[in-house]
């Protein structure tokens, strides 16, 4: 059992098993934080950003002014943005058989995968993964595209070239696997593979092993997986919350008894309580537009905007803010809005009950309805003649750098009466404000961060008891800046097992057991004898028959010695040849017989086989 | 002229006295109660029936009220006839019969009637199928408890064997029956000694009488016992005693039997496996307490010292904080006492701590810290050590008169470093301190009961070079939206009283751009607070702003950078929040702000609300038109204050405010409103009779009753609508607002009738006036059932009339209604007369249902 780790991002995994005989992608995250290397994508001719000074080397070499820039004293890249794409090199891609998708942030390289590595599988993921997914991935391409850049810098990725350049460009890992963004034909490609499932949902691959989709919590159909054969359980939590949000609750007893558990996705905020932050959030906005402030709110169109504006409906009436108009502009505004309404079956409890009343499940319905909540697919358009202020807007891309929030940016920058109020926790919140700087309006740093946090973990794994933990390697060390914070690592026994991004890991558990069955009247010739009450043995001689991963015994005619009954092991020899590991017997069409399974090695298999579908046994001559 | 007691003295002996009624009652109560087929009485009305006789039997020592009453005795002998009674109702015969063998002469009366030897004695229910039940041994020793009050009685026990039952029942499951049972023998020892000893006990010359030579013995064998149950019973036992001696009458004795036991004591100490130890702690306090060691020499105190090292720290503290408590404790017990509590803070101070940064609370040669580390750095003790030892610092920083001198200066480092802790902003420099930060991070209780302390410490003068980053400590609390609410409220109590001694430290040197930058940083804090979602956090707000005008006003600093922020907007704005508790902390916040702003001499030029009009105006809305009950009482305390501090202008301006103000509440739906309006009224009352009298505190004389001020005054009142509102509060259905309007009235007629000039009720009929005031004489006397008071003089009595409110003060009995007033809403209820009907009618129900069902 192995695990190749494509992505180094804890919370935008991208990680393949190799379980049985077969290939599973766990998720294809895309890092995006590359992106705040590139300077921003104005809608509107920023003079600002286009008398910005290209960066000289300290030499005075000029070769590089038209591709990067410098502001207040950080460079960036003058160009398309790009993103750094998961491992594309550590196995063949093409191998993969499916792809599990746990929630719609954790899809967004999908089409990287398969369009440009000749993937031929089927990727599973829930509907409303699909639906958002989709919008998350059509709100990036159409931030992207419709900022046409002339140029498309590629000089400062020389190797020899980036040594030269400042922090944190020098710093960037593979550059040169920097790739632009995937266009909406490529979208619709990479959506067409994919399969809808449900939680619960038992899917067979190839007969080797199973997997099923279970609630996780933290976003509209987000999913944590189970990937079990007969004997062996591996789990995959992904982005899993246990507070009361909108999502339906995570399921946490299906995790119980797994021989693997592979956690990612826990909060990158682990310090930062999503109660206090949601406090902060709405204390800022509330000074900010009493004192005749705007308030920009950079955000992805689905997920902490949908808690964000329930928090805020409850809010506004009683901080006095029923006259400010609340604005959520993205190309996709309206379908996020639309589409949390309609998935009422993934939704918690309570907005589920809602439903039968009838009533949306989602109070920023009456917020659309009352006219205090207004979205638009872009600042060009209606917005602009409805537009008024002081008021609040949501809009993307958190990390700055594209679409309309570039505009907001430049807008209301200049004031210190505004405020910009992160909620998103995937960017650092300076690094997106660096090329902004000088920046007069205020900012405000509360990220809600609604995933697993160290105290839950803990919990969860007391709860669930794997047999072994595996976890990025962020995991198992207090973070960085907070050396001291030993409490925010995760604490298990045996200690977890940490990965790295290009790394490949052989997993801890050895594989002992493998169903086999018997035919019907090869067991009826079978004398057990009872070797002692409760147990009986009987040897077995016969064919055994691989194929599509289901192992058969047959009476093999012409064998000799066949009236002589024994019973057989598979041998180690098959195991090193690439067979799926140690068997044991299972004689579920055998009256008669216990159900325990034979201990491995209790007998072995000899004599002469042939490889491929079918495995032919000799008497073993026991 | 009888004194205060002696009248309480005698109303309770009236109210409890065997009347003609009740003793017409008692027989049927007693047969009912004697009878089998009867299902048992809730307890508690044979609780209340057992109080009726302790109260009778303690009022008439006499042996008539069993001879008058045979009934009583009868009581007892049926349910001892009784093959089975129930366990209830022989409970109550046993304590019964105990109450009545209090005094002498009745216990022999019933011994003549050989009753007291077949509940107490040998042939008692001892021994039998109903002493299984706990409720009959409580009983019993309940019975005996109240018998032992003569020597007759205790002789009697001592003979019967009731003593060995006594010791048995020590050690009986229900701890309620262990507890009565050592209780009793405390009682029985003090009792022998007092009575049977001709000369004082001492060292040299103690011959203990037989009873208290038992239970000594007793006590003594089980100290020497090998069950540690006999042993913990013992020192339970002793506990109590010592616990119970106060007077010095008892020194010698207990000295005498303190010499006894001493050794057994010690040994104890050092025994580890003794499960013992909170109780030899609570020992050791109560003997350390008692008046037998006032010298600061001897063993005692070394044994006291043995056990503060011995006991773990958790077992010592009570101790130690006992100890920092006497007046009489030595010297060195007292710093040994004193290193135990701050032991865990000294622990945390040095594990935080750069090896050479801290030198710590403790000198190193008197502290041990090993047990304490360990302690610490267990997650399951960490907490409740901590939270313990803060808990017993902020009992002894609240005491007026601590007699140690507590270091300040390291406990508040020491109290920083545990919240530094607690939220993850300090990095320990030690292994201790990491597993220590671990334990901590997150603790609300830590948390909370360091920001206690804290708060307390504030009183403590010499912390002064700490004050900067104490305040960052707080700040970081204030500003980090991951504080808890509850502890957000404990860091907004602490940062108001420390606010202060800033106030104090920079008014005395020249610290003021301190004080400013910190109360710059209050503001923005507070205003972003006072904006939370969590309405918790506004209330709390708002009180700290509340507490901080009350405090702080005054000061420049203050004033400026209040009125430079957004906080007066922001409270103005949080009058109309959704939540009825924080707009009465808005209206309060308001009040307070109000007095600074549009009330104070010099008025800084500020936004709407901040004018004397519009604010009063807002205020007066929030009163007649709020749903809730809490703003409008919120509103109305702070016109109260408002007027007490004289803001509310010129005598003609308050009479209309005040006018209008009774108008508006006194219909209002919630009594506190109405009550809060007769406060006012009251203010008001004594502030124009101060302004408009000659001499503000002497009563008028009646030679002046129709001077020219007099009728002003009166005027004044009645064009003010005062009396309506008080004569109809006197007929309010909520006790209180009658009470306090009868206080108003009373204080009233005090002004305008000396004692000897009040009017005769009967000859004032014959003006038209008159008759009205009869009329409202006999409404009054109704009470709350008066329905309708008319105050538009509908039916002859004008309330806005000098004359007739003159008449009514003096005519009515303003004196008998206040004697009304104050009694007990169920002072009819809680007659024994009323309990004894009550008992019969739920017997006597029962028996009618029983006939029902045939």
């Amino acid at each position: 059992m192995k695990l190749y780790c494509l992505s180094g991002h804890p919370t935008l995994p991208c990680n393949v098993l190799k379980f049985k005989s077969t290939t599973i992608m766990l998720d294809c995250g895309l890092d995006m934080t590359s992106t705040l290397n590139f300077l921003p994508l104005p809608l509107v001719q920023s003079p600002r950003l286009s008398k910005l000074p290209g960066w000289v080397l300290k030499d005075g070499s000029m070769f590089l002014d038209k591709e990067l820039k410098e502001c207040s004293g950080h460079v960036f890249v003058d160009s398309v943005p790009e993103f750094c794409l998961p491992e594309t090199e550590l196995l063949d891609l093409s191998t993969v058989d499916v792809i599990l998708i746990s929630n719609y942030h954790c899809m967004m390289a999908l089409p990287y995968i398969t369009e440009y590595t000749g993937f031929t599988g089927t990727v599973y993921a829930t509907e409303p993964t699909v639906q958002i997914g989709r919008l998350l991935m059509e709100e990036l391409v159409n931030s992207i595209e419709r900022v046409p850049k002339a140029q498309s810098a590629s000089m400062w990725k020389n190797k020899e070239v980036q040594r030269l350049l400042p922090a944190p460009l020098k710093d960037a890992v593979e550059v040169s696997m920097w790739r632009k963004c995937y266009t909406m034909p490529e979208v619709n490609a990479a959506l067409s593979k994919i399969q809808l499932v449900g939680y619960s949902q038992k899917i067979e691959l190839f007969g080797a092993v199973q997997v099923t989709p279970l609630s996780s919590g933290y976003a509209l159909g987000s999913s944590n997986w189970i990937i079990q054969s007969h004997y062996e359980k591996v789990s995959y939590v992904s982005g899993s919350s246990l507070l009361t949000t909108h999502p339906q609750p995570m399921d946490q007893a299906s995790l119980k008894n797994s021989d693997v558990l592979i956690l990612t996705g826990l909060t990158q905020i682990p310090t930062a309580n999503p109660d206090g932050m949601v406090g902060e959030f709405c204390s800022n906005l509330a000074m900010t537009v009493r004192n005749g402030g705007n308030v920009l709110v950079p955000c992805y169109p689905s997920g902490v905007i949908y808690d964000l504006l329930e928090c805020l409906y409850q809010y506004i009436d009683s901080a006095g803010l029923s006259n400010v108009p609340f604005y959520f502009i993205s190309p996709v505004a309206n379908s996020s809005l639309e589409f949390s309404q309609i998935f009422a079956e993934w939704l918690c409890h309570n907005k589920q009950t809602k439903v039968y009343l009838p009533e949306p499940p989602f109070p920023h319905a009456e917020l659309i309805q009352t006219n205090k909540l207004k979205h638009y697919p872009s600042i060009h358009g209606d917005f602009s003649n409805d537009f008024k202020q002081p008021c609040v807007v949501f809009t993307g891309h958190p990390s700055l750098r594209f679409g309309d929030v570039v505009h907001f940016m430049e807008l209301w920058g200049k004031s210190s009466l505004n405020t910009v109020i992160f909620t998103e926790p995937d960017f650092s919140y300076l690094d997106a404000l660096a090329p902004y700087q000088p920046l007069a309006m205020k900012c405000v740093y509360c990220p809600i961060d609604t995933r697993l946090n160290f105290i839950q973990v803990s919990k969860l794994l007391k709860e669930v008891q794997p047999l072994h933990v595996v976890c990025p390697e962020q995991y198992t060390q207090p973070p960085p800046t907070q050396s001291h914070r030993t409490d925010l690592m995760i604490d298990c026994q045996p200690p977890a097992m940490s990965y790295r991004r290009a790394e490949v890991l052989t997993l801890p558990y050895k594989r002992r057991y493998e169903k086999i069955e018997i035919m019907p009247d090869l067991a009826d010739s079978l004398v057990p004898l009872e070797i002692k009450p409760g147990i009986s043995l009987a040897t077995v001689s016969a064919v055994l028959h691989t194929k599509d991963n289901k192992h058969v015994l047959q009476a093999g005619a012409g064998i000799p010695g066949m009236s002589a009954l024994q019973e057989e092991v598979m041998s180690r020899d098959m195991l090193s040849s690439g067979c799926p590991g140690p068997l044991s017997l299972r004689p579920t069409s055998l009256q008669g017989l216990t159900e325990q399974p034979f201990p491995h090695g209790a007998a072995e298999l000899a004599g002469p086989r042939t490889l491929g579908d079918t495995a032919q046994c000799g008497n073993s001559g026991m | 002229m009888c004194d205060p007691q002696s009248r309480f003295v005698a109303r309770a002996r009236r109210r409890f006295a065997m009347t003609r009624e009740c003793a017409v009652l008692l027989p049927g109560v007693c047969a009912a109660l004697a009878d089998p087929r009867q299902p048992g009485l809730d307890d508690t009305c044979l609780e209340k029936l057992l109080d009726w006789f302790r109260s009778l039997t303690w009022f008439d020592p006499t042996v008539e009220l069993v001879r008058d009453n045979p009934c009583v005795t009868e009581l007892i002998s049926s349910v001892l006839a009784l093959p089975d009674p129930s366990p209830s109702i022989l409970a109550f015969t046993l304590q019964l019969a105990g109450i009545l063998a209090s005094s002498e002469s009745r216990f022999q009366l019933l011994q003549q009637e050989k009753l007291l030897g077949r509940l107490f004695g040998r042939e008692g229910p001892r021994g039998g199928a109903a002493w299984e039940d706990a409720s009959v041994r409580s009983a019993w020793l309940k019975g005996v408890h109240s018998m032992l009050h003569h020597l007759p009685a205790l002789h009697c026990l001592c003979s019967t064997g009731g003593m060995d039952v006594i010791f048995t029942l020590q050690g009986d499951p229900s701890l309620f029956v262990a507890s009565a049972a050592s209780q009793l023998l405390v009682h029985m020892l003090t009792f022998s000694v007092d009575s049977e000893t001709p000369k004082a006990l001492s060292t040299e010359d103690c011959d203990w009488p037989p009873c208290a030579q038992m239970i000594v013995n007793h006590i003594k064998e089980s100290l020497q016992s090998s069950s540690t149950s006999d042993i913990e019973q013992s020192l339970k036992l002793l506990s109590s005693l010592f616990g119970s001696c106060f007077g010095s009458c008892y020194a010698a004795w207990t000295e005498v039997l303190w010499l006894d036991i001493a050794k057994h004591i010690e040994s104890f100490l050092l025994e580890e496996t003794l499960q013992a130890q909170p109780v030899l702690a609570s020992l050791l306090l109560n003997v350390a307490r008692s008046p037998v060691f006032c010298g600061t020499e001897g063993s005692f105190w070394a044994l006291v010292t043995s056990a503060l090292e011995h006991l773990t720290p958790v077992q010592a503290a009570p101790l130690a904080v006992g100890l920092l408590k006497l007046c009489k404790c030595p010297q060195d017990v007292r710093i040994q006492a004193l290193t135990v509590l701050l032991q865990p803070m000294d622990c945390i101070l040095r594990a935080a701590s750069q090896p050479l940064e801290c030198a710590g609370l403790l000198d190193e040669s008197v502290s041990d810290p090993v047990t304490v580390e360990s302690l610490l750095s267990s997650k399951t003790s960490c907490a409740g050590l901590l939270c313990q030892t803060l808990a017993h610092l902020e009992k002894l920083l609240s005491l007026k008169h601590l007699i140690v001198d507590l270091p300040s200066v390291s406990l508040l480092h020491s109290l920083m470093t545990i919240l530094q802790l607690c939220n993850g902003f300090l990095s320990p420099a030690s292994p201790l301190g990491s597993t220590i930060s671990r334990n901590l991070i997150n603790s609300f209780r830590v948390q909370k009961s360091a920001l206690d302390v804290l708060a307390a410490l504030s009183e403590k003068k010499d912390c002064d070079t700490l004050i900067g980053s104490l305040f960052d400590v707080l700040l970081a609390y204030l500003q980090s939206p991951n504080t808890n609410p509850t502890v957000l409220k404990k860091t907004f109590q602490a940062t108001s009283k420390w606010l202060v001694h800033l106030q104090e430290l920079s008014s005395s040197s020249s610290q003021w751009q301190q004080t400013e930058k910190i109360l710059e940083d209050v503001f923005v804090v507070l205003q972003k607070r006072l904006c939370s979602p969590c309405w918790e956090v506004r209330d709390s707000s708002l009180e700290f702003l509340t507490s901080m005008v009350k405090c702080l006003r005054e000061q420049k600093e203050f004033r400026q950078c209040l009125l430079s922020s957004e906080v007066l907007r922001l409270t103005e704005n949080l009058l109309e929040d959704p939540e009825s508790y924080v707009r009465a902390s808005a209206v309060t916040a308001l009040g307070h702000l109000a007095l600074i702003t549009c009330f104070a001499p010099e008025s800084p030029v500020i936004g709407n609300l901040y004018n004397k009009e519009s604010i009063v105006a807002k205020l007066q809305e929030i009163l007649s038109t709020d749903s809730e009950g809490f703003p409008r009482r919120a509103v109305i305390s702070t016109f109260t204050k408002w007027l007490r501090e004289g803001c509310t202008g010129q005598l003609e301006d308050t009479e209309q405010f005040v006018s209008r103000v009774i108008q508006t509440v006194e219909h209002d739906l919630d009594w506190e409103v109405r009550l809060g309006g007769l406060e006012l009224v009251e203010v008001f009352c004594s502030q124009t009779i101060c302004q408009l009298s000659q001499c503000p505190y002497a009563p008028v004389s009646s030679a002046l009753k129709n001077s020219t001020p007099q009728n002003e005054l009166l005027q004044v009142f009645c064009r003010a609508k005062l009396f309506g509102f008080l004569f109809g509060s006197l007929c309010d259905c909520d006790k209180p607002v009658g009470q306090r309007a009868c206080d108003v009235l009373l204080g009233l007629r005090g002004h305008f009738y000396p004692v000897s000039t009040l009017e005769n009720p009967q000859e004032i009929e014959d003006s038209p006036a008159g008759r009205g005031i009869a009329w409202l004489q006999r409404t009054l006397r109704q009470g709350s059932l008066a329905q309708n008071f008319p105050t538009d003089g509908g039916v002859g009595v004008n309330f806005q009339d000098p004359e007739s409110m003159m008449l009514a003060l003096g005519a009515i009995d303003l004196l008998e209604l206040h004697d009304e007033l104050n009694k007990s809403s169920d002072h009819v209820e809680e007659s024994p007369q009323s309990l004894l009907q009550d008992i019969l009618a739920t017997l006597g129900t029962t028996e009618d249902n029983e006939v029902d069902c045939y």
